[in-house]
């Protein structure tokens, strides 16, 4: 037995028909992190490659939105807006909701448009997801520029905690997408009507997340509720650490948080119980 | 003694019928659960691969031997991982590298040189080792002048050999590879087989090989699997493999009936799909053994999917010397030229009448074509008939001439 014979045994590799999908293999993704890099790399150049505006296009689409919505439900529709000037409330909501939405939207997609990739080659299937939302994430900061523009044009200066909270905000908007895109990722491959069923899906929930209005007109008590939904707590921090809307709301912001680790946990556990199949059934 | 680096133990695969070919609608669910409970019950299996046993030592290369549908692909799709086995266990010592695809996740928009990085970080590659062999890459690929042209514009020639540069360069331990030497031109072919060779032999790596080209195989691989229905038939040096797998062919095609095996997804595609040719008796058996006297019926079914102008279906028959006895088609009585023939399925059904064939065996070539424009398909000696005499003009006396007609003759006595 020569040294080549113990390096190949250290790397050994075994296929069973069952593997203990609770795991979640962290070498080997880190062996693979070149190819986490690489997707993202793609998806970003190829993203802002074709288009004629490039980068601007992520700018583009929330301030029309923003500028829209405060037409209509802030000037015409005299929405309540926690008395701060509706084009930033709005748009502050509307920026963590554009992550969720279009984070939502690529990652359930991602494993159906890498079909050829998934059903021809091995790697972690996780990294697709994971890398797809990064593009997301990405579009989010270009589009917070936006959003200091605002700030500094309505003169709003965000609070210490706010500031430090944004981080944690993305993060926890990034978990909440791959939680629940997870889950309707893993379950599209199966059953392909889950793409027309997500659009709808997403485009109720925006109603029922604070983007519009303000948390403050849920009555007092069954405000927590809210949280069941994470973006409603992680839009309404953001409001008022950013915009100093009033206090975090710390109860809202916890129950979000638990129901985000609810999605998470259901999101990834069926994910890694379907992966293994996925070449056999996409 | 060493460890043998992939060991394969009583591996089984079984899919339900159906699974593989189409998604769910989950409303297909929700709408029938009556009838899905009771479908659940009778769902037919099919096992693609069962008790499949082997070890493969370090350095040795591999070749996996068999027809389309035996199993080959699921074999390498689990060695693969990208597909988990029923039963059994396989043990793989070392970095594998699987090349069922060229160009696997090649991007259109991104140029020549991006994609290099991309595929070689799909395939497994670390950034840094692409880094390294980039150069080298490019000049294999002698696609040069455009590595910096989106490979949307490349011509489907540059495309592969760009693709098959960089999967050449890839240096695992196993090194799994499908029959992707199937395209590009036949230069460049034996470019990549000798560069495979050069890895196989210079650092001892390990390299399981799938192909249709017995050529190929035999050229690369010490050792050899037949597969058939799923299960190992023969494991050894490959020249004894070849061997059985091209006697056992022979023997197989002593065979009355034909089923194409669904090829590529590129030959599915064709306006027309040949569905089966068969030989039939009388009484409409599949037989290949005909006395005589005896009508011989060829049956032939396609699938036109698209309404078409001008096409027939032909065969010929030649014999063991490889002589064409006769063509018949279905146009012989010109019923089709510039005729439309709508989508659907049909049959074409030719009689052979008795006392016309001589004693012996032939065998029958199917096609179907537009003539002069298109053939659709074209099946070379797929079917086997015998002829032993039972009677007629053969019975009298046996004659070296190519048919034996049973003509009519009129004798009288003139004077």
């Amino acid at each position: 037995m020569d040294i080549t014979d113990f390096r190949l045994i250290f790397m050994e590799i075994i296929i069973k028909p069952k593997n203990k999908w609770w795991q979640l293999d962290l070498k080997e993704i880190w062996q693979f992190r070149d190819l986490f890099y690489f997707f993202t790399w793609r998806d970003l150049k190829v993203k802002y490659k074709q288009t004629a505006v490039g980068v601007a296009w992520a700018i583009f689409q929330p301030f029309i939105t923003m500028v829209i919505f405060s037409i209509f439900f802030g000037r015409l529709a005299k929405m309540p807006s926690d008395g701060i000037p509706y084009p930033i409330f709005v748009y502050t909501g509307l920026l963590f909701w554009l992550l969720f939405s279009s984070g939502l939207a690529s990652v359930s997609g991602v494993f159906i448009a890498n079909e050829k990739i998934v059903t021809k080659i091995y790697f972690p299937r996780i990294i697709l997801p994971i890398s797809s939302i990064i593009t997301n994430v990405v579009d989010f900061f270009i589009a917070s520029v936006v959003l200091i523009g605002m700030m500094i044009y309505y003169q709003y200066t965000p609070s210490l905690v706010g500031l430090l909270l944004v981080v944690p905000l993305v993060l926890m908007s990034v978990f909440s997408v791959l939680g629940i895109g997870l889950f309707f990722g893993a379950l599209n491959v199966k059953y392909r009507d889950v793409r027309f069923v997500l659009p709808f899906f997403i485009q109720i929930l925006m109603f029922v997340t604070p983007v519009i209005y303000p948390v403050s007109i849920a009555p007092e008590k069954y405000k927590w509720l809210l949280g069941i939904n994470p973006m409603s707590g992680i839009i309404d921090t953001a409001r008022a650490g950013l915009l100093g809307t009033g206090n975090i709301d710390w109860t809202l912001l916890g129950v979000s948080a638990i129901s985000m680790c609810i999605y998470c946990i259901i999101g990834f556990f069926y994910f890694k119980k379907v992966e293994r199949y996925f070449a056999d059934v996409i | 003694m060493s460890v043998p680096i992939i060991e394969v133990k009583n591996l089984g695969k079984k899919y339900k019928i159906g699974e593989s070919q189409s998604y769910l609608a989950l409303r297909d669910k929700f709408a029938h659960p009556i009838r899905s409970f009771f479908n659940s019950q009778k769902n037919d299996d099919f096992w693609a691969l069962s008790d499949v046993n082997f070890s493969v030592e370090r350095g040795d290369t591999l070749g996996i031997i068999g027809k389309n549908g035996v199993g080959k692909s699921t074999l390498l799709k689990i060695l693969s991982q990208i597909t988990p086995p029923t039963t059994g266990m396989v043990t793989l010592r070392g970095r594998v590298g699987s090349l069922l695809e060229v160009g696997t996740g090649f991007h259109p928009e991104l140029t020549g040189r991006e994609n290099i990085y991309l595929n070689g970080a799909i395939l497994g590659m670390r950034k840094k080792e692409i880094k390294d062999k980039m150069d080298e890459i490019i000049e294999f690929s002698g696609v040069e002048k455009f590595i910096d042209t989106p490979v949307k514009r490349y011509s489907s020639g540059m495309y592969v050999r760009l693709a098959f540069a960089v999967a050449a360069h890839l240096e695992p331990d196993i090194l799994i590879v499908d029959e992707v030497l199937a395209v590009g031109d036949v230069e460049f072919q034996k470019k990549c087989l000798g560069k495979m060779q050069d890895i196989t032999k210079k650092d001892g790596r390990t390299v399981f090989f799938v192909s249709h080209n017995i050529e190929a195989i035999k050229s690369l691989c010490k050792k050899s699997i037949l597969l058939d229905g799923g299960k190992v038939i023969k494991y050894g040096l490959t020249e004894d493999v070849a061997n059985y797998y091209l006697a056992d062919n022979e023997k197989k095609l002593d065979n009355a009936e034909y089923y194409p095996v669904e090829l590529n997804n590129n030959v599915k595609d064709t306006k027309v799909n040949l569905l089966s040719a068969r030989v039939l008796n009388k009484e409409g058996l599949v037989c290949s053994r005909f006395g005589s006297t005896n009508d011989i019926i060829v049956s032939i079914e396609y699938e036109i999917k698209e309404d078409i102008i001008g096409f027939l279906v032909d065969f010929y028959i030649s014999n063991e010397q490889n002589v064409v006895v006769f063509v018949s088609s279905d146009n012989d009585r010109n019923q089709f030229t510039g005729k439309k023939r709508t989508a659907g399925k049909y049959n074409s059904i030719c009689k052979i009448p008795g006392n016309l064939l001589n004693v012996g065996k032939y065998s029958i070539t199917v096609g179907g074509r537009i003539p002069n424009i298109k053939q659709y398909f074209v099946v070379r000696d797929v079917l086997m008939i015998h002829i032993q005499s039972n009677g007629g003009p053969t019975s009298v006396e046996s004659r070296e001439s190519i048919i034996y007609p049973d003509l009519e003759w009129q004798t009288k006595l003139i004077n």
